[in-house]
C-alpha cells in the first residue's frame, strides 16, 4: 500500500468544485437560510428556527396538494409503463419502418412543456377545440375548466401523450438488444408469447425499465408548466399539485420562509421516494446468499 | 432421436440463383445415421451454419428436402422438429434458477409434474450441477451457463437431434477440454444424434465419428478423423486439417513417377492422368529426414520447435514444404527429405485421385 500522496492533486478538483458550487450549493443554501429566518423588508432577518417548518406540515392545504401529487404520479406511472413496453414490443426490429417509427415517437417529447399546455388547452375548448367541439357535439359535457374529473382527466392525458414515448425509445432501446438466439431458443423449448416476454424480454428490459420509471416519477411528480397553463390549478384547487402551491406562496405571496421550508421538504420527498424505489426495484429478482425458488 | 436424410439439398439466399456460385450450400445428398455424433467443420463462410440452419428449420432451403426418419420436415418450423440447438453464446433463463432452466422446456410441453421434478433431478446430477442447483442462472460462469443451454435440450428424452453452433466459443481454453469430454460422455450415454459446428479442428476431430467438411459452400469430404487425416479426398480438407497442414506440390505424373521441377519422385502406383492442374499431397508427419544423397535436395529456411517435436521449414524446387521431426530426433548435415511412398496422394484439379483413376 505504498500509494504516492500528494495533495496538490486537490487543486484538480477546484474547477468541479466551482461549478457544483455555483449551480447547487449556493442556491440551495439560499433557500436553507430563509427556511430557518423570517423577514420584514429591508433586508434584516431574524431566526425563526423550525417554526416554518412546523407550519408547513401542519398545514391542511401542503398534505392535499402532496396527496394530489402521489396520486398523478401513480396514475400515469400505471398507464404509461404499461402502454409504453406495450408499444415498444409492437415496433418493427428492423427495416424501413424503423426510423419512421422512431422519429413518430420523437416527435412529443420535442415539444417544450408550456406549448403542450397550450395545445391541449386549445385542444379541449368546446368552442375551437377538436376535442372539446367533438365531445361537445356528442352530447358529453365536457369543460376542464370548470369540472374536477374533466380537468384530471385532460391533465393526464397531456402527459400520457407528452411522455409515454420516453418510455416506448428506452423500452425499445433494451429490446433490440436481445441476441435474437434468445427467441430461437425460446422457440425450440416451446415458449409461449408470455414466457418470452416474462422470461427473456422483461428481465433484460429491466435496467432500462427502472430508469424510465424513475425519470417519469421524477417530472411527474415535479410537474408544474403543463397544469399551470391548461388549468392553473383550478377549478377550485382541485390540480394544485406542490410545485404550483410553491410558486404561489413564493411569488403569489411572497412568503419566502414557508415556501423554502416547502421546498425542502418537497426536495427531500422526492429524493426518498426515489431512492426506496431504486433500492426495490434493483433488488426484485436478484439472488440472495440463500434464496430458494421464489417464482 | 432420428436419422437425419439429406435429399440433395442445396440453399442460395438469392432468390434466383444463376451459376453455382450463387449457392451458398452447393447440393448435397447424405444420411446422418440415428446416434451418430458429427461435425461439420469448415472456414467461416463456408455454409456450415447455413445448413444447420436448415437442419434446425430456421431457413427452408432452396432445393431439395430434408428428412428426420424419412419423414419429410422440410417446411415445418423449429419447434415443430423436436430437435435442441445450443448456441454460440450460452441462452438462459436470467430470472430463474438453475433448476427452473432445467424445467422450462418440460413445462412448456405439459410434462406430468413428478416426471418433471425426476428428469430435471437426473439432469442436474449429469450436468454436476447439484451444488448449483437452486441458484439463480445468470450468475453462473459461462461453462456452466452452456452446460445448462444444453441440459434444456437433454431433459426432452425423445428429442430428434441436438445441434451445436460453435458451442465453445466463450468458454475459457482450460474449460474447453472439460466440457468437450461432458458432451462426447453424454452422448455415449444418451445416444442422441448430435450436430457440431465448428471451424476447430480439434474440437471436431475429438468430438464426432463422422467430421464432414466444408469448403466454399460444398461438402468436400465426409469421413472419421483417420479418414480425413491418411486420404484427404480435397487439397483444402488436407490443408485444414493437421498441423502443420498436408504439403500440397504441383507437379507432373508420368506413369510411377511424379516431377517436381527436375525432382523426381516415385509412387506407389501408376497414375493415367494427365489433366494440366495435378498435384501431389504429402504430409508433413510422413516425411522424414536422412544425409542419404539419393534422398530429395531441398533448401532448410527455418527450423521451429513446437514443444513435442520440431516443424522443419524447407524449399523444395521454389516450393514451400514441411517435415515434422519428432522429440528427440535432429537435423543431420546437410539434409535431403524422402517421402513415404504409401502416404503420397495425388489430386487432379484439388479431388483427390483414388485407385484405378
Amino acid at each position: 500500500m505504498d500509494k504516492p500522496y500528494n495533495n496538490k492533486a486537490w487543486f484538480l478538483v477546484v474547477p468541479v468544485f466551482a461549478l457544483v458550487a455555483l449551480s447547487a450549493i449556493i442556491p440551495i443554501m439560499t433557500v436553507v437560510n430563509y427556511s430557518f429566518q423570517d423577514t420584514f423588508g429591508n433586508n434584516q432577518f431574524f431566526w425563526a428556527g423550525t417554526e416554518w417548518f412546523q407550519d408547513v406540515l401542519s398545514s391542511d392545504r401542503f398534505w392535499d396538494a402532496l396527496g394530489r401529487n402521489f396520486m398523478f404520479s401513480v396514475i400515469i406511472l400505471s398507464i404509461e409503463i404499461p402502454l409504453g413496453i406495450g408499444i415498444a414490443l409492437t415496433m418493427p426490429k428492423k427495416g424501413i419502418w424503423v426510423p419512421v417509427c422512431l422519429v413518430t415517437m420523437a416527435l412529443p417529447l420535442l415539444i417544450p412543456w408550456n406549448v403542450v399546455g397550450t395545445i391541449w388547452q386549445i385542444f379541449g375548448r368546446a368552442d375551437i377545440g377538436l376535442l372539446g367541439y367533438s365531445l361537445d357535439q356528442l352530447g358529453v359535457n365536457y369543460n376542464y375548466a370548470s369540472n374536477i374529473f374533466d380537468a384530471w382527466a385532460t391533465i393526464i392525458l397531456m402527459d400520457v401523450w407528452h411522455w409515454t414515448s420516453l418510455v416506448v425509445l428506452l423500452c425499445y432501446a433494451g429490446l433490440v438488444s436481445i441476441p435474437e438466439a434468445y427467441y430461437q431458443a425460446a422457440k425450440i423449448d416451446g415458449a409461449s408469447r408470455w414466457s418470452v416476454f416474462r422470461y427473456i424480454q422483461l428481465p433484460k428490459i429491466r435496467g432500462v425499465l427502472i430508469i424510465a420509471f424513475l425519470l417519469r416519477f421524477m417530472d411527474s411528480f415535479m410537474i408544474y408548466t403543463e397544469p399551470f397553463v391548461l388549468t392553473g390549478g383550478g377549478p377550485g384547487n382541485s390540480t394544485t399539485f406542490m410545485s404550483i402551491d410553491l410558486v404561489k406562496q413564493a411569488i403569489g405571496q411572497f412568503d419566502l420562509g414557508p415556501a423554502a421550508a416547502m421546498s425542502l421538504v418537497y426536495q427531500l420527498i422526492v429524493l426518498s421516494v426515489c431512492y426506496v424505489f431504486f433500492t426495490v426495484m434493483s433488488n426484485v429478482g436478484v439472488d440472495k446468499p440463500d434464496a430458494r425458488v421464489e417464482d | 432421436m432420428a436419422s437425419i436424410t439429406l435429399d440433395r439439398l442445396a440453399h442460395s439466399y438469392d432468390p434466383n440463383p444463376k451459376t453455382d456460385a450463387d449457392f451458398a450450400l452447393k447440393e448435397i445428398d447424405y444420411e446422418w445415421e440415428d446416434g451418430g455424433a458429427y461435425a461439420l467443420l469448415g472456414p467461416s463462410g463456408c455454409g456450415k451454419t447455413t445448413l444447420l440452419n436448415i437442419i434446425s428449420g430456421l431457413l427452408v432451403p432452396s432445393k431439395g428436402h430434408i428428412k428426420f426418419d424419412g419423414k419429410d420436415v422440410t417446411h415445418l418450423q423449429p419447434e415443430e422438429r423436436n430437435i435442441a440447438q445450443v448456441f454460440q453464446f450460452p441462452v438462459i433463463y436470467d430470472t430463474m434458477t438453475v433448476r427452473q432452466n432445467l424445467a422450462f422446456p418440460l413445462l412448456n410441453r405439459r410434462v406430468p409434474r413428478d416426471e418433471i421434478t425426476k428428469r430435471v433431478a437426473d439432469m442436474i446430477e449429469v450436468l454436476d450441477l447439484a451444488d448449483k442447483a437452486d441458484r439463480k442462472a445468470r450468475r453462473l460462469t459461462a461453462d456452466e451457463k452452456q452446460k445448462i443451454s444444453l441440459g434444456r435440450g437433454l431433459v426432452r428424452y425423445d428429442v430428434n437431434a441436438i445441434l451445436f453452433d460453435e458451442p465453445l466459443t466463450v468458454i475459457d481454453p482450460h474449460m474447453k477440454w472439460q466440457l468437450r469430454t461432458k458432451l462426447k460422455d453424454l452422448h455415449r450415454q444418451l445416444g442422441h444424434t448430435m450436430i457440431y459446428v465448428t471451424h476447430d479442428q480439434t474440437e471436431a476431430l475429438t468430438f464426432a465419428d463422422k467430421v464432414v467438411v466444408m469448403y466454399e459452400g460444398e461438402v468436400v469430404q465426409i469421413g472419421t478423423p483417420e479418414e480425413l487425416f491418411d486420404e484427404p479426398a480435397h487439397t483444402f480438407v488436407g490443408y485444414f486439417i493437421g498441423s502443420p497442414g498436408m504439403n500440397v506440390l504441383p507437379c507432373q505424373i508420368n506413369g510411377k513417377t511424379a516431377e517436381i521441377g527436375s525432382t523426381k519422385i516415385e509412387l506407389a502406383r501408376e497414375y493415367n492422368i494427365s489433366g494440366s492442374n495435378i498435384e501431389l499431397g504429402i504430409r508433413p508427419e510422413f516425411v522424414s529426414l536422412s544425409s542419404d544423397r539419393a534422398g530429395i535436395p531441398v533448401q532448410i529456411d527455418a527450423v521451429e520447435n513446437i514443444g513435442r517435436f520440431k516443424i522443419v521449414r524447407a524449399n523444395l524446387e521454389g516450393h514451400s514444404i514441411n517435415a515434422v521431426l519428432k522429440e528427440g530426433e535432429s537435423v543431420p548435415a546437410d539434409p535431403t527429405f524422402k517421402f513415404a511412398t504409401d502416404r503420397i496422394n495425388v489430386y487432379e484439379n484439388s479431388h483427390l485421385v483414388r485407385a484405378g483413376g
